[in-house]
């Protein structure tokens, strides 16, 4: 996942980061073929050199230590919503075939919900604003829905021209990345581009709640080098964001 | 002038009456005022709304100790673990009560909070639209922008009765210097009705007044100065102490039942006097968390 996604940052792009596997995504892209992307972090930072230690928060002194801006979330929100960013990884505990993304509550009634999430931070900002969302959740039938009881970050709307429909000026998810495989979104729905070494297209049909769509080009993920290996082991030794095949 | 600088009980006592909206945590994951929100706790202030980006648990802890009528923020949890148990238990449950949630982004509460402190009744944004949040937050309104005719999302101005920040220094009128990154501190900070500072060293005014650019309030919009140090632990604060990551994941799984929830309270909170109390109970834990950080390069006035 860590590769997958370190693949999806481009060089020379500004990019809202996250935490956890994006964090190791953004280093390995920074280390590998995207030296010159710069990282956005909403609490107000921004880096062009990941932090010289493994994160738990993006607030841990490390990444406020030797960025190139400290900021206010306002100013980073501004340039999102400006369209100068190109990409932005986020996470969810629920996703839909159209890529919208719940962490808000389970449940009908958002006032009683059956479970209560954190909510958005800023992940519905980055889903509404970004040019390319980048999603990774663990695979899993009860997470990949057929519908989600609360779209948190839009994704496609219901498919089609929702997005402009709605208002929103661009974007939609690029990409979701799971412990599985790889979807693309085409017409606002996900399709499955590849599958992970060691997994199946029936296997992911079974363990996916929306009719699963199957590129005509399917194949397997491409494998980490072992370049992109050896950084992962280096960030992360002790296997703290990546130990549970992620 | 009258004392501005006074203790965290004194401040909570005189400026956080029950039913008030207090913003709080607004650096997200750094300088966490905690040692405010365990003295709230210990007031037993009732009926308040909660303001805020991300809180980390300082909210949870403030949800499960019945203090919280509502809650305006983009994300309650655990920064470390994922979800907070005592927000689940109140929203599922409705235990200790029920609250009511105004749900954000990062974005709009940080638009709703810069409205306040412009004193601009709202900010058009395009974020969430589309959204859930848009929706089930009944304060937003969808318009036509005047102008373009395009769709924009109106978030009301928050203008809440007290802001609490955790900061390095201050002088003893409330001119404060935080560094490090400040989400949506000053903003939360300038619309407020009222400012309570926790500085982790009170200095001259000359100190403050060496380095303007640093100030993230003027003295002028605050009305308690707290000399508390190790305000913020666990959550870290820049260039004195680090997160205390595993203190985060302890309370996760010590408030797992509301037994449980109150055994954490009874020991880490009402248990303790005050915060001084707190950091000796800590002790070494404590201690070795402190980080004097690196200097930053001289700049000439």
């Amino acid at each position: 996942m860590v590769a997958q996604a370190a693949r999806e940052i481009r060089d020379g792009e500004r990019v809202f980061v996250g935490m956890r596997l994006p964090l190791m995504a953004f280093v390995v892209a920074k280390r590998t073929h995207a030296p010159n992307a710069v990282g956005f972090f909403e609490l107000g930072v921004v880096r062009d050199e990941p932090a010289s230690e493994l994160l738990y928060t993006m607030g841990d002194n490390p990444n406020i230590a030797g960025a190139i801006w400290c900021a206010r979330t306002v100013d980073l929100m501004g340039l999102l919503q400006r369209g100068e960013v190109h990409a932005g990884f986020i996470g969810g505990a629920e996703i839909d075939v159209h890529g919208n993304l719940n962490t808000t509550a389970i449940g009908p009634d958002r006032a009683r919900p059956a479970v209560q999430l954190p909510g958005s931070g800023g992940g519905a900002d980055i889903a509404s604003l970004a040019h390319r969302l980048i999603v990774i959740m663990p695979h899993d039938k009860r997470r990949l829905r057929a519908s989600v009881d609360f779209v948190t970050s839009p994704g496609y709307g219901r498919g089609g021209d929702w997005r402009k429909r709605v208002g929103l000026p661009g974007g939609g998810p690029s990409v979701l990345i799971t412990t599985l495989g790889v979807f693309r979104f085409a017409d606002g729905s996900a399709v499955l581009e590849s599958f992970h070494p060691g997994t199946s297209v029936e296997r992911i049909r079974a363990e996916t709640g929306w009719a699963l769509r199957v590129a005509s080009t399917v194949r397997e993920t491409e494998r980490p080098s072992e370049e992109v290996l050896a950084i992962i082991r280096q960030y992360d030794p002790q296997g703290f964001w990546t130990r549970r095949g992620e | 002038m009258p004392g501005k600088v006074i203790s965290t009980r004194e401040a909570v006592g005189r400026l956080v009456r029950d039913g008030a909206s207090v913003a709080l945590g607004c650096a997200l994951e750094p300088a966490i005022p905690f040692a405010f929100a365990h003295e709230v706790i210990r007031q037993r202030k009732r009926d308040l709304e909660l303001i805020g980006p991300i809180s980390d648990i300082a909210f949870d802890q403030l949800i499960g100790a019945g203090c919280v009528a509502r809650v305006s923020a983009a994300w309650v949890g655990n920064v470390s673990a994922g979800l907070a148990h005592a927000y689940r238990r109140a929203m599922e449950q409705g235990i200790p009560r029920r609250i009511e949630v105004r749900d954000h982004s990062n974005f709009t509460i940080a638009q709703a909070l810069l409205a306040g402190a412009l004193g601009a009744p709202y900010l058009p944004t395009r974020t969430l639209l589309g959204s859930d949040i848009a929706r089930a937050n009944g304060t937003f309104r969808e318009a036509q922008d005047p102008f373009s005719g395009e769709t924009v999302l109106l978030v009301p101005a928050i203008v809440p009765d007290v802001t609490v920040i955790a900061v390095q220094r201050a002088d003893e009128d409330g001119n404060a210097h935080l560094w490090g990154p400040w989400g949506v501190s000053q903003e939360a900070a300038l619309a407020a009705k009222s400012v309570i500072v926790l500085a982790d060293q009170i200095v001259e005014r000359a100190v403050i007044a060496s380095d303007p650019n640093r100030t993230i309030v003027p003295g002028t919009k605050v009305a308690a100065v707290v000399h508390q140090p190790g305000a913020c632990h666990p959550s870290p604060l820049q260039g004195r102490y680090r997160r205390d990551h595993e203190f985060f994941h302890e309370y996760h799984r010590a408030t797992r039942s509301i037994e449980g929830f109150a055994a954490w309270l009874a020991e880490w909170v009402t248990g303790v006097a005050d915060r001084d109390a707190y950091l000796h109970k800590l002790g070494p834990r404590w201690e070795a968390l402190r980080d004097s950080g690196k200097p930053a390069a001289e700049a000439r006035f």
